[in-house]
């Protein structure tokens, strides 16, 4: 089922299903990854995320940092500065204590690089057969700072679209772990929390427009939801996007597009042309953003698609990915 | 019973719908009546043309015959009403002015190739168009590509700006003058300007020495971009090997073939064989590309670069002034008459560049020099390509010179728009008894194309004043032309069509089948979005306009990494032996050979660590589709038999494949019953399936025997045509069904179209092709209107 693909199939399911049903008071009206609520004087990002990753572990990581990070994310991409965790835990039946240890231990760990503290949980355990071993949700409280207002509806037509590094590594290394593939040198998840990077960017005084982590679905389909989110168009220059020559490669053979390919460590930034440079020279002061590249440009034109410059001079609209891989080709 | 006037006179208003403007109608009425001493007007409105005329009754009579048995050879005639009028006592014949109402359902003509008047005329020194590069009359030149609005009248076009010099004037307002009422007509003194821009900073030229300059620079070599009729095309010397491989380059082309014209049918005559049908076309008005079997003594000798592997030439004959003094010129220019490749001036897969900035703009980095005009095209529409099949025209690319004439419909429709496929894209609008369809607009992969769809699409509403109120999409839920579809509804409903009932219901359209019994449509073609979610391509469905059954289909194979999968059909070979059951990933094979059959062309051409991915995904479906293409199958077979293992371009393994089979001395007839498909019925009361495995395990089984490639290509023909008739026949003994409907992309293959054909023919079957859209996904719109008009009449 493609519905979990992060494409086109569930953004229908939240547009169609959840959407209507949750209408309402308690409805958000803007899908950020956070919401932005007011909470006794103060502006508190509020986001919630489950993980349901097979393998467990794999090169560069486990579902617990990425349980973490995840969130984390979730909260730095509307400019929170993240400070609380809650953690369920939903637990086959059979687990081995000793991988459920190394979950943990990678969790803790990963809350603590990223400062957040974890501050409550629980644990359900579920019979063998039903469930994947382990499943793990998280929760997050972060805080917005005075004056910041990040979210997709403020992509503005001249706005330069920055990403934060190579694209498409944590698809490709749960991907050839899953598979027991290996595509010449090993691919490791770029799984990494992003709540310091952001903190840099916000410093430097630019007026950030958006930011989103795209997870899954990949870069496609988070610069899909932009465009449509802000009606505008985006122009993406398809060579300046960077690529790591293994993460290509693999691609390349399975017959997979790397714009559509998961990411746990990267964002991506739409900012006023006038900051670009600075904040982009900031990204590759980061350790997260050493690879920093501005992608494109945020257009009037061709809205709400997403447009790629190709290497030939031709024009490629790059889709929300649609969850499996459908030829369109005849 | 007609009311007559006391002196015996009798006055009659004939309204005369169809393809009746711009193409010397008026004219032609105001000869007849005064040929009849009959008094009256006629007046172009937005309806079609109105006549009153008023005398005898036997003159009156008369008039009503001529007005439908002579009408002018470029007009088509849909329908003509009649009422009686009280007498005036008018005293004249004339000519009203237009009228513009809310309501234009009446015909634009296409573009016409330059008539062989006005020919004359170019030619002639004593003539005031002598060598006129946009001489025109009323029946020929720029129509469709110059219409801004209707009614159809000279401000009403891009000629607006062109004010008639006094001489043209006296000709566009003499009603016994061939350019009476020719709304694009001038002449050097009011007319449009050749310019030539040459290379680098020069100065541009005007004229006749614009021609000499873009004639010297062809012989010499150069790249020049022409302004034609419906666009820009890039032209260089066809015999010049260096210029063509230039070109290739630049235009990122890969091997496919480009156009060549020549200067008319002696020449092409040179080039290739033609029969009496191909030349009837290639010299037509409509003057498309036309796709011919070349002559290996060719003359001249054209560059290896026009048309690697191919044994066919894509061939156009001149059809703008300017063509043909551009011939001319590069034949004095060069002391000898020499063929122009012309090919539509784009990258791949972009719309054809037809506004003058943009071509400066796009065109930049692949031409050396513009040949253009000041007349401004209004919409863009790129050559048709047509081949003939058993003497009938196959369109393969309805456009320039057919678009925008209606197609009939079999049953009156609701006003509906058919966006389309995604690939060779068109649209439709219907209304009432008529489509209209768009020129080629192309590839929607293409940001560019996505926008050319949404201005043709203004257009064509502009030009039948339909407003649709339900728009139709293929179901294919990532094609950019659905989603255009949901963007532009505005509330208005959007109904998904199959694709391959699209293609079905096409030809069963065109053929005005009013869909009382269903058809057996063989919808053969690549990828095609099915109704279980998988890649549909090789279906049988037994069809009618408001519902189809999968009758019988190829059996599925996986399609590994979408798109991957056609761009290198070695691929699609591997699949097609995994699914057979011949070890090529280290297994036992069906034959009880064990490991890497490096042998294989595929195998070997597959990279190493590629190879071992695919293996992979083919045992655990990771990133597969299951595909039951046809399209596939012969992409398959094409590596499988090491003929093209990589494909720059749609087809190309497949075209490449039966090429081979046309050098197969006795053709498919030769290699009958070969190889053969195994037909069986897996699920009681479920589908027919084919499996193509014993094929492709006959086909290893003699290409280890070192068969060669040109007779297994035949066999393979001739396995798909005894796979159709076997069909065929069950479709008739469990359904007394016999029209068959032989539609979607691999019927453009000549060899399978004619042979799955005359086999049909032979057991008795009607057999229905497509005559007047494409059998490929340029036909879809048209089958995407019937299917979801017919649906909304329910
Ligand atoms: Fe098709
Ligand atoms: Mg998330
Ligand atoms: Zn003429
Ligand atoms: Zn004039």
């Amino acid at each position: 089922m493609g519905h979990g693909g992060g494409g086109a199939m569930s953004a229908e399911l939240v547009e169609h299903l959840f959407l209507p049903a949750f209408r309402g008071p308690a409805a958000a009206t803007e899908l950020a990854d956070a919401a932005v609520v007011a909470l006794g004087g103060a502006r508190v990002a509020f986001t919630t995320d489950s993980f349901v990753v097979r393998p467990l572990f794999f090169p560069g990581g486990c579902i617990g940092d990425l349980a973490v990070n995840g969130t984390v994310n979730d909260l730095a991409m509307v400019g929170a500065t993240p400070c609380y965790l809650a953690t369920a835990f939903i637990l086959e039946e059979g687990t081995e204590l000793a991988e459920l240890a190394r979950v943990a231990e990678a969790l803790g760990a990963a809350a603590r690089v990223a400062g957040v503290r974890l501050v409550t949980g629980d644990t359900k355990v579920v019979d063998a057969g039903h469930g994947d071993g382990v499943y793990i949700n998280t929760t997050g409280l972060g805080l917005v700072p005075d004056g910041v207002d990040i979210r997709p509806g403020r992509a503005r037509p001249g706005d330069v679209v920055l990403v934060s590094g190579e694209i498409g590594a944590h698809g490709v290394a749960v991907l050839s772990c899953r598979e027991g593939l290996e595509f010449g040198t090993q691919v490791r998840s770029d799984t990494a929390p992003l709540s310091g990077l952001v903190a840099a960017m916000l410093a430097t005084g630019a007026d950030i427009h958006t930011l989103r982590d795209p997870t899954r679905g990949g870069l496609a389909a988070t610069l899909n939801e932009i465009a449509r989110g802000a009606q505008v168009g985006i122009a993406v220059t398809e060579r300046a996007v960077p690529v790591a020559a293994p993460v290509a490669d693999a691609c390349s053979v399975l017959g997979l597009d790397p714009f559509a390919i998961a990411n746990e460590g990267k964002l991506v930034a739409i900012v006023p042309a006038a900051d670009a440079d600075r904040v982009l020279e900031v990204m590759r002061a980061h350790p997260h953003g050493r690879d920093a590249a501005a992608i494109g440009t945020v257009t009037e034109d061709n809205a709400p698609m997403v447009v790629a410059r190709t290497g030939l001079g031709g024009s490629r609209v790059i889709d929300l990915p649609m969850g499996s891989e459908l030829p369109r080709i005849c | 019973a007609g009311q007559s006037g006391s002196d015996g006179r009798r006055r009659r208003r004939i309204t005369v719908r169809g393809l009746v403007q711009g193409v010397g109608f008026r004219p032609f009425v105001h000869a007849a009546a005064t040929d009849l001493a009959l008094a009256g007007w006629v007046c172009n409105d937005s309806d079609g043309v109105i006549v009153e005329v008023e005398g005898s009754p036997g003159a009156v009579a008369e008039f009503g015959r001529r007005l439908t048995a002579d009408a002018p050879p470029l007009a088509v005639i849909e329908r003509v009403t009649a009422t009686d009028l009280a007498p005036r006592g008018d005293a004249a014949f004339t000519i009203a002015r237009s009228r513009a109402g809310d309501a234009p359902h009446t015909m634009v003509s296409p573009d016409v190739a330059t008539c062989p008047d006005c020919l004359r005329e170019l030619a002639d020194p004593a003539d005031r168009r002598h060598r006129h590069p946009f001489i025109t009359c009323t029946n020929c030149g720029p129509r469709f590509t110059i219409i801004t609005g209707l009614p159809y009248d000279r401000p009403a076009t891009t000629m607006a700006g062109f004010p008639l010099c006094p001489a043209c004037a006296r000709e566009y307002r003499d009603p016994r003058d061939r350019r009476f009422h020719a709304q694009p007509i001038a002449c050097p003194d009011c007319g449009p300007r050749l310019e030539f821009v040459p290379p680098g900073t020069g100065p541009a030229v005007l004229g006749e020495d614009a021609l000499a300059a873009a004639a010297r620079l062809l012989t010499v070599g150069g790249v020049v971009a022409v302004k034609g009729i419906g666009g820009y095309h890039l032209a260089c010397l066809a015999t010049d090997q260096a210029a063509v491989a230039t070109l290739r380059r630049r235009k990122r082309r890969g091997d496919k073939p480009f156009a060549v014209m020549v200067a008319d049918l002696t020449a092409a005559r040179r080039l290739a064989h033609l029969d009496r049908a191909e030349a009837a076309v290639l010299a037509g008005p409509a003057r498309p590309i036309v796709l011919v079997a070349r002559r290996d003594d060719g003359r001249p000798a054209l560059a290896a670069a026009v048309a690697p592997n191919s044994p066919d030439l894509g061939l156009l004959l001149p059809y703008t002034p300017v063509h043909h003094l551009l011939l001319a010129a590069v034949a004095a220019a060069g002391g000898s008459p020499a063929p122009l490749v012309m090919t539509s001036g784009n990258l791949g897969g972009e719309p054809i560049a037809a506004d003058d900035a943009d071509a400066r703009r796009r065109l930049a980095p692949l031409a050396d020099a513009w040949l253009r005009h000041d007349r401004p095209i209004h919409v863009p529409c790129d050559d048709s390509v047509v081949r003939v099949v058993d003497g009938d025209p196959l369109p393969l690319r309805r456009s320039r010179g057919f678009a925008p004439l209606p197609v009939p419909l079999p049953f009156a429709v609701a006003p509906t728009l058919a966006v389309g496929a995604d690939l060779k894209n068109t649209c439709a609008l219907g209304t009432d008894r008529s489509a209209w369809l768009s020129g080629h607009i192309g590839d929607m992969d293409d940001a560019d194309t996505v926008r050319a769809f949404t201005a043709a699409e203004h257009h064509l509403e502009r030009l039948t004043g339909i407003r649709p109120t339900a728009l139709a999409t293929d179901a294919h839920p990532g094609y950019r032309s659905r989603q255009w579809a949901r963007r532009h509804a505005a509330g208005r409903p959007v109904r998904s069509v199959q694709h391959h009932h699209a293609h079905v219901a096409a030809v069963m359209a065109e053929h005005g089948l009013t869909g009382d019994r269903p058809v057996v449509g063989f919808a053969f073609d690549g990828t095609g979005y099915g109704t279980d979610g998988a890649v549909w391509g090789g279906e049988t469905l037994i069809a009618d306009y408001r519902g189809f059954e999968r009758f019988a289909h190829l059996a599925y194979v996986p399609l590994p990494g979408g798109d991957a999968a056609v761009r290198r059909p070695y691929r699609m070979a591997l699949a097609h032996l995994w699914a057979a059951g011949v070890g090529w990933d280290g297994g036992v094979g069906w034959d009880g050979d064990v490991g890497w059959d490096a042998d294989l062309p595929p195998v070997a051409a597959c990279p190493a660590g590629e190879r071992r991915a695919l293996a992979h995904q083919l045992a655990t479906g990771l990133a597969c589709v299951p595909t039951a293409s046809m399209g596939r199958l012969f992409d398959a077979v094409s590596s499988l038999l090491g003929v093209r293992h990589r494909a720059d371009f749609e087809a190309q393994a497949a075209i490449e494949l039966e090429a081979r089979a046309r050098r197969c001395p006795g053709g498919p007839d030769a290699w009958r019953n070969r190889y053969a498909f195994g037909i069986d019925r897996p699920v009681p009361g479920g589908p027919l399936v084919a499996d193509a495995a014993p094929v492709i395990r006959g086909l290893v089984r003699d290409l280890r025997r070192g068969l060669a490639v040109e007779a297994m290509s035949a066999g393979l023909h001739a396995a798909v045509v005894a796979l159709v008739v076997d069909l065929a026949r069950q479709a008739r003994s469990e359904r007394g069904l016999d029209v068959v409907a032989l539609t979607g992309g691999v019927f453009q293959n000549v060899l399978l179209a004619t042979a799955a054909a005359r086999a049909l023919r032979a057991e008795g079957y009607t057999v229905l092709r497509h005559r007047r859209v494409p059998p490929n996904d340029g036909g879809i719109a048209l089958g995407q209107l019937v299917v979801a008009a017919a649906g909304a009449r329910e």
